[in-house]
């Protein structure tokens, strides 16, 4: 344990992070934005796949969920773009909430299925222009910029602190989460689900509440994402894009904040660097899940304590 | 009636496919309790090496409609299964140990692997079958027109279930395939090789998946490089339906599935055909998680 380390180190990051629009061009900043929001999405599903071992792989619904009811009551009820934000996070929790109420006790593998399955039907839901509202396969555009104390976020600059600064909070309440008594509970969910039960863990509530506040997330992610795009469309929210988050979450290591933030940089910075090699990108991507496995469980940049211990936990709680 | 008969004879010809490919997912599941996230684009594999070989070999010009597609199918059914035992052989062997997610994110991570292979080489385009191949006759059963190319579709797909029924029922291979589901440790007591079995399931499985693309590709004549996951979505809660693990339970929950989304699509709406059949999954696993012939699968100790 070397925490001044740890804390200088942070401390770096956050200055070089936070100088880098300085010295990058727009399209540098902008590369840096998605990255950002990417490591958003991926801190949210971190809880519940890396923190509690939920296999998640619908998270594009809950981004969704959040991106969408910002650009309804934007565009429709003319409500200030970031004025959104509690209720998208509150909107995608719910759907979260209801949605995993009765398949959150299923077995690891049928989890994974059933959220596909989630994801897709919101997609096709968004596609069919659901209830009128959602514009069908155009989606919705004409969503009005972000604006702070009066000053309107506009360039890419602008977005990069916007972004950033709300993954800095989010890392600060999410290192507070994982060290509190929740946090406990969800790791000992995640690795002995039964023996969690048997000290008195309600593994039920848990794993909604885990669920709910990482759909949360993703829907406040969702508002970010529609004010920075100012339009939004059903294929942005594809089961691809739930794919690279899981990948993101388990490559950098389930479970470790810097981890996600690492292959968040990797997964999302790489094929802007190699951009002639763009379409490969998925295709090394599945290589490196398959190699990952093999070479490497843990991620990464494992979270400390429990190198890949949490698939095995998982596993003997699936009773091989 | 006729609109009922013509949509209940397409949800066969469909739900024949989706069970072919189901077959894969529960003989897999049935032995290493694996689901084979691959299998949906081992199907894919199926319907572009059928393409291509069509197209290269020329097959049907030379032996004639019949036989041209009989060896195809041949060919196909062979190339993909050997496919399907280097995938068990690179991405699930070194992980026999190993807990089962961690098989699950490799058995992701070659799916994806697969169709993105795929993309690079053919490109991202619908790719079509030609059409001049099959005759396009109507037969008529019973005042009834049906396209030859759908009966020969559901008759393929239940010859072949058939054919892998008594194969697993009544030799002394399937014998040792219903052991290793059963229980790997007794019947590796017992003298039977596991890892044999493991093998041949990553054979038989694979075989009729491409099998399966070959036939969505000679139906509807355009393939894609994605259509394997939605397929194999498809074929997995077409397994749960019947009961994953359960080689029967497979082929009434391909058929019923391919039956129910044809009147779904025809009587409620097509824009929705693909959401019926993710409900039907989810419904199935809440209300009953064993299928209609199965295990169990919630997890409650």
């Amino acid at each position: 344990m070397k925490p001044r380390f740890d804390w200088i180190g942070a401390g770096l990051f956050a200055a070089l992070l936070a100088a880098a629009p300085l010295f990058l061009n727009a399209y540098q900043v902008d590369v840096l934005n998605s990255i950002g929001l990417y490591a958003l999405l991926a801190l949210g599903l971190n809880l519940i796949l890396g923190e509690a071992g939920l296999f998640n792989m619908g998270h594009a619904a809950f981004y969704a969920m959040g991106a969408y009811t910002a650009a309804i009551l934007n565009t429709r009820y003319q409500i200030p773009i970031l004025w959104t934000l509690p209720l998208s996070g509150l909107v995608a929790g719910v759907f979260a909430l209801v949605v995993a109420r009765p398949v959150v006790h299923l077995r690891g593998d049928y989890l994974l299925i059933v959220t596909i399955g989630v994801g897709e039907i919101v997609r096709i839901a968004l596609v069919n222009d659901v209830f009128g509202i959602t514009g069908g396969a155009n989606g919705i555009f004409g969503i009005s910029r972000p604006k702070l104390f009066g000053y309107v976020i506009r360039r890419p600059e602008d977005f990069f602190y916007l972004i950033w600064g709300f993954v800095a909070l989010t890392i600060f309440l999410f290192l507070r989460l994982k060290r509190s008594r929740f946090g406990r509970a969800l790791n000992y969910l995640r690795e002995d689900e039964v023996a969690a039960e048997g000290s008195g863990i309600n593994t039920a509530y848990y794993k909604l509440a885990v669920f709910g506040l990482g759909a949360a997330w993703a829907g406040m992610a969702g508002t970010l994402f529609a004010a920075k795009m100012t339009i939004i469309s059903p294929e942005s929210f594809s089961f691809w894009e739930s794919v690279v988050l899981f990948m993101i979450v388990i490559l950098g290591g389930a479970g470790s904040i810097p981890g996600v933030l690492l292959a968040a940089f990797l997964v999302v910075g790489l094929p802007e660097v190699f951009r002639e090699f763009a379409g490969a990108r998925m295709l090394v991507f599945g290589l490196v899940m398959m190699v990952m496995m093999v070479v490497r469980p843990q991620g990464l940049w494992p979270a400390r304590g429990h190198q890949g211990l949490w698939l095995s936990g998982l596993a003997r709680a699936v009773g091989r | 009636m006729e609109e009922f008969f013509q949509q209940l004879t397409n949800g066969l010809a469909v739900g024949g496919i989706y069970a072919l490919i189901a077959l894969g997912y529960t003989m897999v599941y049935g032995v290493l309790k694996l689901i084979n996230f691959a299998h949906g684009d081992l199907f894919t594999y199926g319907a572009y090496l059928g393409l291509t070989l069509l197209t290269s070999l020329a097959l049907t010009d030379r032996l004639g409609f019949a036989a041209g597609v009989l060896v195809l199918a041949l060919m196909v059914m062979g190339l993909v299964a050997v496919l399907g035992a280097i995938l068990e052989r690179a991405a699930y062997r070194p992980l026999r140990q190993s807990p089962r997610l961690s098989a699950v994110v490799s058995a992701l991570g070659a799916s994806i692997f697969l169709q993105n292979t795929l993309m690079l080489i053919y490109g991202a385009r619908f790719q079509v079958y030609p059409e001049n191949i099959l005759p396009a006759t109507t037969l008529n059963i019973f005042g009834l027109y049906l396209p030859l190319m759908r009966v020969l579709i559901v008759l393929a797909s239940v010859l072949m279930m058939v054919a892998l029924y008594l194969f697993i029922q009544k030799t002394k291979i399937g014998a040792a395939i219903r052991a290793a589901a059963i229980d790997q440790d007794a019947a590796r007591l017992m003298g039977i090789d596991v890892n044999r079995v493991i093998m041949l399931v990553f054979l038989v499985g694979p075989a009729l998946g491409g099998a399966a693309g070959l036939m969505v590709g000679l139906y509807y004549g355009q393939i894609n490089f994605t259509m394997g996951w939605v397929y194999g979505m498809k074929a997995f809660t077409a397994a749960i339906l019947g009961g994953i693990g359960n080689i029967p339970g497979a082929m009434v929950g391909g058929l019923l599935l391919g039956v129910i989304e044809a009147l779904g699509a025809a009587y409620i709406s097509i824009a929705w055909k693909d959401a019926i059949a993710f409900c039907v999954l989810i419904l199935i696993l809440i209300v009953r998680p064993t299928g209609l012939l199965g295990e169990r699968v919630a997890d409650k100790v």
